[in-house]
């Protein structure tokens, strides 16, 4: 057992991706609780649900996941990349995957606040003055896609200082751990988009 | 303190890592420093919420108005509510007891990420200041209730998006800890410790770590939810905006009902390590307290609607919430049942520990029964929201976790710190703190049958006979209480000399010396026997 020699200095791989795979089942659990009240009112309020998704742009929010799709794979390549040593291409995958993510944010930007500028915000008259079910799929659709933002920054946050970590040689060939987890991180947000894409956009 | 028997063990105490002073605590990543900085914070939250305990138990001495009015009481059980439960009774022995014990139980060095455990900590500690800020700035002390029943916790005007953000923090905490030991369990056990000859303290905590990772995220997403009602008014649970309250109660009782068993768990674990040791008798029925721990873990899950048989859920999902409920209890009497038979025939040795665990089991049986009672559908309605869930939960919690932790401390003290207490002392502070917490609490099953309701500042006269004894009680305890700790802080430094096992004891920790050294084993011992060996207690000897 040599986890022990090292326990002090640098964790072992399986250790630390054990580690990681179940903090990534927490993360799916915070989402299901919303899945779940999704579920519920998706149940109890399907009419308002179906006309209120027809105002999400399906456009935007496929681009969205195509960008996401992608920067999924760009990150895997660039663990590849680290491992066969290739440092400065596993750089460039990375600053491709942030492109891809900023693009993704960009988006997001837009698509939320043209809604906004039709007052379609939580709190505001007009949505109080909707149906009840409408209200609620806003509510959700804000709540969801926004929880789900936070953890795209966050990724982005992760993979910036693995771009730096790479940089300074910290991550390389033998030692990928950190980069490993992290692109791990980055397809659960890959995956829960992938979820959270036909529940609010295309099921109408 | 130094204490070096073998000459060259320098203890974790005196220890010289990288930093000197104060930043040696609080920049440590010794597990065992860890859990002396959550048992030091512990320790003073839980004296703050025991004195709103007894404020209350002040005001209740008679009818009408005596201390406090109305809205100051809805504070401070909700206050106490919150800090026993989400500040202490919810990460108390994981991370005190786990933290300094799991490594050493299962031979590793420390825990498999040690700066997350240290990271863990602080967030507990911010979560808990969180918690006591809410008290006292802002809007005023919120007064929802621990539980945070929606519409009232979107409504009120009080400091309430305070205490969410504390219990949410707390509960980020929370998963780590069980995240970190979880792998610890998995990867760092000692060679040949297969899981079968693991002891059952760490089989508890890996129980209860599932618990924290599986659940607590859902209780995360339904504070964020509250949270977002207040700010954004988006209405999933307000009826008026379409929303449901009851679907607040299921998410939060999906999470919470587990929870009691994150609380309740570590606690049996506890008292299986106690009782082997003071009867010289390996523990009767490993697996079954093994299985039991799982099942339990298990069940939990599923019981959760017995919240809420009075909020309007169907007939047919009361009764199978009741049933389960019935089930739930079935593990703990196994483990009820282990316990008196590791004792039968045993070398019994009443020392503080086992005096503790034995008075565990008394009060757990007595939280125990009565929850059966509210798990009984019909008798449920009658005493709903009465004294007498606050004198069942009490039983459970404080009787149950609380005097696990108890026979945890007086187990264990020798070994974190070196010192022994005085046993006398230990004894004594034992009889008030056991006839205070009856006294306090059993009138509550008396009138809460008799239709007192709980969270209530103010009552009919027919109750007081009931409220003064249990005043009279709260005193008694709070008394015992501060004698049991007065008892262990002054002899940190002055007790006589402990050695390594004082007990005789045979599970690993008792194997090295009192304190440990920093890295808990100078060489990692190689397990070769099942952990509850008695006679023969040196064949597990490290190098
Ligand atoms: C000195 C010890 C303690 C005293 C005197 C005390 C007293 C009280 C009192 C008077 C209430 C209010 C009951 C009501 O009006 O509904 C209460 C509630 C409560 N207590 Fe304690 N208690 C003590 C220790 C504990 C411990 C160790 C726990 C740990 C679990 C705990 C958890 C709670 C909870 C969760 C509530 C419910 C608060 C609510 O209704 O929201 N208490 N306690
Ligand atoms: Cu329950």
């Amino acid at each position: 057992m040599t986890v022990h020699e090292t326990h002090s200095t640098r964790i072992d791989s399986d250790t630390g991706k054990l580690g990681m795979w179940i903090f990534l089942f927490t993360e799916l659990f915070l989402f299901g609780g919303l899945f779940l009240v999704y579920a519920v009112f998706r149940a109890k309020y399907s009419e308002d649900f179906h006309t209120a998704a027809l105002e999400l742009n399906t456009f935007i929010g496929t681009l969205n996941t195509v960008f996401l799709l992608v920067s999924s794979m760009t990150v895997a390549m660039s663990i590849t990349a680290v491992q066969k040593n290739q440092k400065k291409l596993a750089m460039f995958l990375l600053i491709v995957t942030l492109i891809l993510a900023a693009l993704f944010m960009i988006n997001k930007y837009f698509e939320w606040s043209h809604k906004f500028e039709f007052q379609l915000f939580p709190g505001s008259e007009v949505l109080k003055n909707l149906p009840r079910g409408e209200l609620l799929f806003f509510g959700l659709y804000y709540m969801m896609t926004g929880l789900h933002a936070v953890h795209v920054l966050i990724g982005m946050i992760l993979l910036t200082i693995n771009f730096f970590k790479i940089k300074s040689g910290y991550v390389n060939q033998d030692h990928y751990l950190h980069l490993e987890n992290s692109g791990l991180y980055w397809h659960l947000v890959d995956l829960i988009w992938i979820f959270l894409f036909p529940l609010l956009y295309l099921i109408t | 303190m130094s204490n070096s028997e073998t000459g060259t063990h320098v203890s974790y105490l005196d220890h010289q890592g990288k930093y000197k002073g104060l930043l040696s605590w609080l920049l440590t990543t010794d597990h065992k420093k860890i859990g002396l900085l959550y048992l030091y914070s512990i320790t003073v939250f839980f004296f703050v919420a025991a004195i709103l305990g007894v404020l209350m138990r002040i005001e209740l001495i008679a009818p009408g108005q005596t201390i406090m009015d109305a809205q100051t009481y809805n504070g401070v059980f909700t206050i106490h509510g919150i800090i026993m439960i989400f500040v202490i009774v919810i990460p108390a022995l994981p991370a005190i007891f786990g933290n300094f014990f799991l490594p050493i139980l299962i031979g590793a060095k420390d825990v498999a990420f040690p700066k997350l455990n240290l990271f863990s900590f602080y967030l507990f500690f911010i979560g808990a200041i969180f918690g006591v800020l809410s008290q006292f700035i802002g809007g005023g002390a919120p007064d929802t209730g621990w539980t945070f029943y929606v519409p009232y916790s979107a409504e009120s005007s009080t400091n309430v998006i305070y205490a969410l953000v504390a219990a949410f923090i707390l509960g980020f905490s929370s998963i780590l800890t069980g995240l970190n030991f979880i792998v610890t369990i998995h990867r760092m056990r000692a060679p040949g410790m297969g899981w079968f000859r693991m002891p059952l303290f760490p089989w508890s905590l890996y129980a209860t770590a599932w618990i924290q990772v599986l659940a607590t995220p859902i209780v995360g997403i339904t504070l964020l939810m509250v949270i977002a009602e207040r700010v954004l008014k988006i209405g999933f649970f307000d009826p008026a905006l379409g929303g449901d309250p009851v679907l607040f109660q299921h998410l939060f009782w999906i999470y919470s009902h587990p929870a009691v068993y994150i609380m309740i768990l570590p606690g049996m674990g506890i008292v299986t390590e106690i009782f082997p040791t003071f009867s010289q008798k390996p523990v009767f029925g490993y697996t079954a307290i093994l299985i039991s721990s799982l099942a339990i873990a298990f069940v939990g899950y599923f019981v959760w609607g017995h919240h809420m048989f009075t909020a309007g859920i169907s007939y047919g999902s009361r009764w199978f919430f009741s049933f389960l409920t019935f089930i739930v209890a079935v593990p703990s009497a196994i483990k009820v049942f282990n316990w008196v038979s590791t004792m039968y025939g045993g070398s019994i040795d009443l020392k503080p520990p086992l005096l503790y665990a034995i008075s565990f089991i008394f009060l757990f049986m007595i939280g125990g029964f009565t929850g059966l009672t509210l798990g009984a559908v019909a008798a449920n309605v009658q005493v709903h929201d009465t004294a007498f869930v606050v004198a069942h939960f009490h039983y459970i919690i404080f009787g149950g976790m609380g005097f696990a932790f108890f026979a945890g401390i007086h187990y264990w003290y020798p070994k974190m710190f070196g010192r022994m207490y005085s046993n006398r002392w230990a004894n004594i502070a034992w009889a008030v703190v056991f006839f205070g917490f009856n006294l306090l609490y059993f009138p509550l099953f008396v009138i809460g049958i008799q239709g007192m309701p709980r969270r209530y500042f103010d009552y009919l006269p027919q109750f007081q006979t009931g409220h003064v004894l249990s005043t009279i009680g709260a005193f008694v305890l709070f008394t015992g209480l501060v004698m049991m700790v007065y008892n262990l802080v002054y002899h940190i430094k002055r007790g006589a000399i402990a050695p390594a096992n004082p007990w005789k004891g045979v599970t690993l920790e008792w194997q090295i010396p009192s304190p440990p050294s920093h890295e808990n084993f100078d060489e990692i011992p190689v397990i070769t026997t099942d952990p509850y060996v008695f006679g023969k207690s040196t064949e597990n000897k490290p190098s």
